[in-house]
């Protein structure tokens, strides 16, 4: 016996996949479950590459599974007597969507080198503004002190609070104490994991004053849901004045620590 | 193109008695030795493919029902969890972040080493080889049979570290050192990380010696006539993933040991100098902690694809059948697979784009990844040409297969997000990347081992499943699937960040958890549809319709064997006189020429004619 409502169904399951799908992702941002707000200079970078990728998927996503949907509902053999045709494929075809996708892909690799050099390989050349280490659970920062210069009596220390200057480069130096760790800023779109034993630089400009979250993206034990912190986007001013308080409240509360009893050996 | 039927005209369709040695076990002797060396230490390839069948079944449950926990606490974090809650409670019926750590890891471990590589290679390669190829058995046969018994060890490593001290590894499945190899660093990180490590080494003794066995086998058992170019999709899926578990495992292997020589003999392999973890005194140092994220993935690699390319394999196989034509460029397919194959030794390097690893590296491994995109277009595009035109059956061994070619879409085309180094640092290690493994993993392998179990579960019991019940199991699984998975790329685009117990006190994602909840809710239905399948599996074990020997009319040599195949296989010998998807053949009266029928002298005439 031939069901031919069988077949219907099942095709129109399988073109429900790319219809919900770019459902899904037209209506996300709407309620704001989209890419959180970027205050970086290079974020937008990583962003449009972002768009753009979707973009380019997005089109073969639909094309393919509307092309599978099609297919599906056309070839049902309950509804049509047509025999299939006997076939063992086509060389010219293989040919096409051999270089075509081989194309794009390389197109796509050499596309966006230029902005991963730019965030991971062009480090501006300058002492780092501050040093973050990664413990188990919290981020330990250790701003140079008066100097300038890390690793000296005067160096400023303080935990998960992190403020930084806009619109100018910052350098970080991160480290680690114990674990891996990964230093998280999604408004900066910045993500390095912090590993023992190496001193990894970060750096990156932000153009918008704001205080976000600093989020730990590599498991570090039970306690890596909770290691979170806050960086604080300032202009230089306000900047330079926290800065100032803050050290006078070091000052106040506790002797600085000696010289090379720094947290972490250099 | 060489005309299918005209290159092996010369062999008749020799028909010989079974080998002796099967003969000999056929008789009946009872008693319980016989029962052993029949049912449980058996030598025979389909025992242990079904051995390993029910084992990973088994597996594949209990890793559900750990998915299942993790969801519950990312939906509703600290907040009671039923039935279960009782069992492991410290404070009431709520679960403490480092039992939720454990979770998560068991839960991909139990997946991937208990479940999908023995499910593909174990059970399927073991059961499907030999008689695919025409042989009547195994090369090495005691090898296969301790393939199988090397599971067990594991089995009993992963599942008694649930019991010790400090519960289960819960360094991740990745076991990142220094968590992993430092013991002041995590509660779990004593004998549960040690009994993760022993199991690990178990699961790749035994994936070892399936490999040798099946490469052996394929190599030098197929049948007279069994070109290497007529072997079925699924036998070069198999063939290939044994290449890559020969290749690759030694790596795992030895990076194993270095952990364990870390942790229980006091090197530094993986640590560096004077790591101070939780105030504990610094063991030995001078390692590297990336050093183990190399060796990793340099085997973990390669294991993404013996994790799929079998599924890839039976899934050609099934759409072929079932749409009633051949595949589309075969040649193309093989070729693929063998690319996939060694483009995935070098590809690694994509999983430490942010680990610290030189930036200028990771262009290189970029580009050889965004390269291997493309092996896998081509066999999409070429499964669209294999059901364009055809005449297509709405089995649910069908319909499985059709799913694992819509989800594998998905699941292809997101890995391009993470291979873009730039998008990455921001997706890296969050719901994005959790969204494309599952669309590989579940909706992919696990829709093509569905496709497979219903469309081989006549030749391995007899009878035939219940087809109305598994399509419900099929459209169930397939809505509520959907509705876990997809929604993770909307959490990953937030930057959602995978393996945290309670993710909500950040501003950026305090308002996720409605999302997550209803994923949840997707994953417990998900889960709950699976009772349709077991129902369906026992029932029709026993009470199913009975299965001839080629209930689908298809092409291959496991068909023309009885339903369940005796010891030895087959009771004639099989002689291969064409490629396995001669289906629809013009001037053929029935719709499918098996690879055994003697050659059709009409189809012979025409085909020499068209020359």
């Amino acid at each position: 016996m031939r069901n031919r409502l069988s077949g219907i169904f099942w095709s129109l399951l399988f073109l429900a996949v790319p219809v919900l799908g770019v459902a899904t992702f037209a209506v996300a941002p709407a309620f704001d479950h989209w890419l959180p707000k970027d205050v970086s200079t290079h974020g937008v970078q990583i962003d449009s590459l972002f768009y753009f990728i979707l973009a380019l998927t997005g089109i073969v996503f639909v094309a393919t599974e509307v092309l599978l949907f099609w297919f599906i509902w056309k070839y049902d053999a309950a509804r049509s007597d047509r025999p299939a045709t006997y076939i063992q494929g086509s060389h010219t075809l293989e040919v096409i969507w051999t270089i075509i996708p081989a194309a794009v892909l390389l197109f796509l690799a050499i596309y966006q080198m230029n902005a991963w050099a730019d965030v991971k390989m062009r480090r501006p050349d300058m002492p780092p503004t501050v040093e973050v280490v990664a413990r188990q659970f919290e981020w330990r920062l250790r701003y140079p002190g008066r100097d300038g210069e890390l690793g000296t009596p005067d160096d400023l220390h303080l935990t998960n609070d992190l403020h930084l200057p806009i619109d100018e480069d910052v350098l970080i130096q991160l480290k680690s104490m114990d674990v891996l760790h990964s230093f998280f800023l999604p408004n900066v779109r910045i993500k390095q994991d912090a590993v023992p034993g190496m001193k990894i630089p970060v750096w990156f400009k932000a153009r918008e004053s704001g205080e976000f979250d600093i989020v730990c993206a590599e498991l570090c034990g039970w306690g890596h849901y909770k290691m979170k912190g806050r960086v604080t986007f300032e202009p230089r001013p306000q900047f330079d004045a926290w800065l100032e308080r803050k050290y006078a409240e070091q000052e106040a509360t506790q002797p600085p620590p000696e010289a090379g009893e720094s947290l972490v050996a250099n | 193109m060489t005309p299918p039927t005209a290159t092996a005209v010369d062999h008749g369709h020799v028909t010989v008695s079974a080998p002796a040695h099967a003969r000999e076990l056929h008789s009946p002797k009872g008693g319980l030795g016989h029962f052993l060396s029949t049912y449980v230490f058996s030598k025979d390839h389909k025992v242990i493919g079904l051995q390993f069948l029910f084992s990973t079944l088994v597996w594949f449950l209990i890793g559900g029902l750990l998915a299942l926990a993790v969801r519950w606490q990312i939906a509703w974090p600290w907040s009671d969890v039923p039935v279960l809650g009782k069992l492991f409670a410290q404070e009431g019926g709520q679960m403490a972040p480092e039992f939720y750590t454990m979770l998560f890891t068991m839960h991909a471990s139990v997946m991937i080493f208990l479940v999908i590589i023995p499910i593909l290679a174990g059970a399927f390669g073991n059961y499907l080889i030999p008689l695919m190829i025409g042989a009547d058995d195994m090369a090495f046969p005691t090898l296969n049979m301790l393939s199988y018994w090397f599971m067990w060890p594991a089995f009993f490593f992963f599942g008694a570290s649930f019991f010790v001290e400090g519960g289960a590894a819960s360094g991740g499945w990745t076991s990142y050192p220094p968590l992993s190899t430092n013991t002041a660093s995590s509660p779990a990180s004593g004998w549960g990380q040690t009994l993760w490590l022993l199991g690990l080494t178990m699961v790749g003794v035994s994936s070892m010696l399936g490999s040798v066995n099946y490469l052996t086998t394929i190599i030098l058992m197929r049948a007279p006539g069994m070109t290497m170019f007529r072997l079925p999709m699924t036998i070069w899926g198999m063939f290939i993933t044994a290449v890559l578990q020969a290749f690759a495992l030694p790596v795992l292997t030895a990076a194993g040991f270095m952990q364990l020589s870390d942790r229980a003999l006091g090197t530094g392999f993986f640590s560096p100098e004077g790591l101070i973890v939780n105030n504990a005194v610094p063991g030995a140092g001078g390692g590297q902690p990336l050093l183990w994220q190399h060796l990793f993935w340099f085997y973990s690699h390669p294991a993404v694809y013996i994790m799929i390319l079998p599924a890839m394999g039976m899934v050609s196989d099934i759409l072929t059948t079932f749409a009633r034509k051949p595949l589309f460029g075969y040649r193309p397919m093989v070729y693929s697979v063998a690319g996939i194959a060694g483009l995935g030794f070098i590809v690694w390097g994509h999983h430490m784009f942010m680990s610290g690893m030189n930036p200028a590296l990771g262009i290189t491994f970029m580009v050889s990844t965004m390269m291997i995109a493309l092996p896998s277009a081509v066999k999409t595009f070429n499964w669209l040409g294999t059901i364009w035109g055809g005449r297509i059956q709405f089995t649910t061994s069908m319909l499985f297969a059709l799913a694992f070619v819509s989800m594998f879409i998905i699941g292809g085309l997101s890995g391009i997000f993470m291979a873009a180094t730039p998008v990455d640092i921001f997706i890296h290690d969050t719901y994005f990347i959790v969204a494309h493994f599952h669309y590989v993993l579940f909706a992919g392998t696990a829709m093509g081992v569905w496709a497979a179990i219903y469309f081989w579960f006549p030749k391995m019991f007899g009878r035939t499943m219940n087809e109305f019940w598994g399509k419900a199991h099929f459209f169930l699984t397939f809505i509520f699937m959907n509705g876990t998975f997809f929604t993770m790329h909307i959490l990953g685009a937030v930057g959602f960040p995978r393996r945290l117990a309670d993710a909500y006190h950040y501003e950026t994602f305090h308002h996720l958890q409605p999302l997550n909840a209803f994923m949840t809710w997707c994953a417990i239905g998900m889960v709950a549809s699976q009772i349709i399948f077991a129902a369906n599996f026992f029932w029709s074990m026993f009470y199913g319709p009975v299965a001839g020997r080629n209930p689908w009319n298809a092409n291959t040599l496991e068909w023309t064997a009885p339903s369940p195949p005796g010891h030895g296989n087959f009771d004639f010998q099989p002689v291969v006189h064409r490629g396995p998807y001669e289906y629809s053949v013009p001037g053929c009266e029935k719709d499918h020429l098996m690879q055994t029928d003697p050659p059709n002298p009409a189809a012979v005439a025409a085909a020499l004619a068209a020359h």
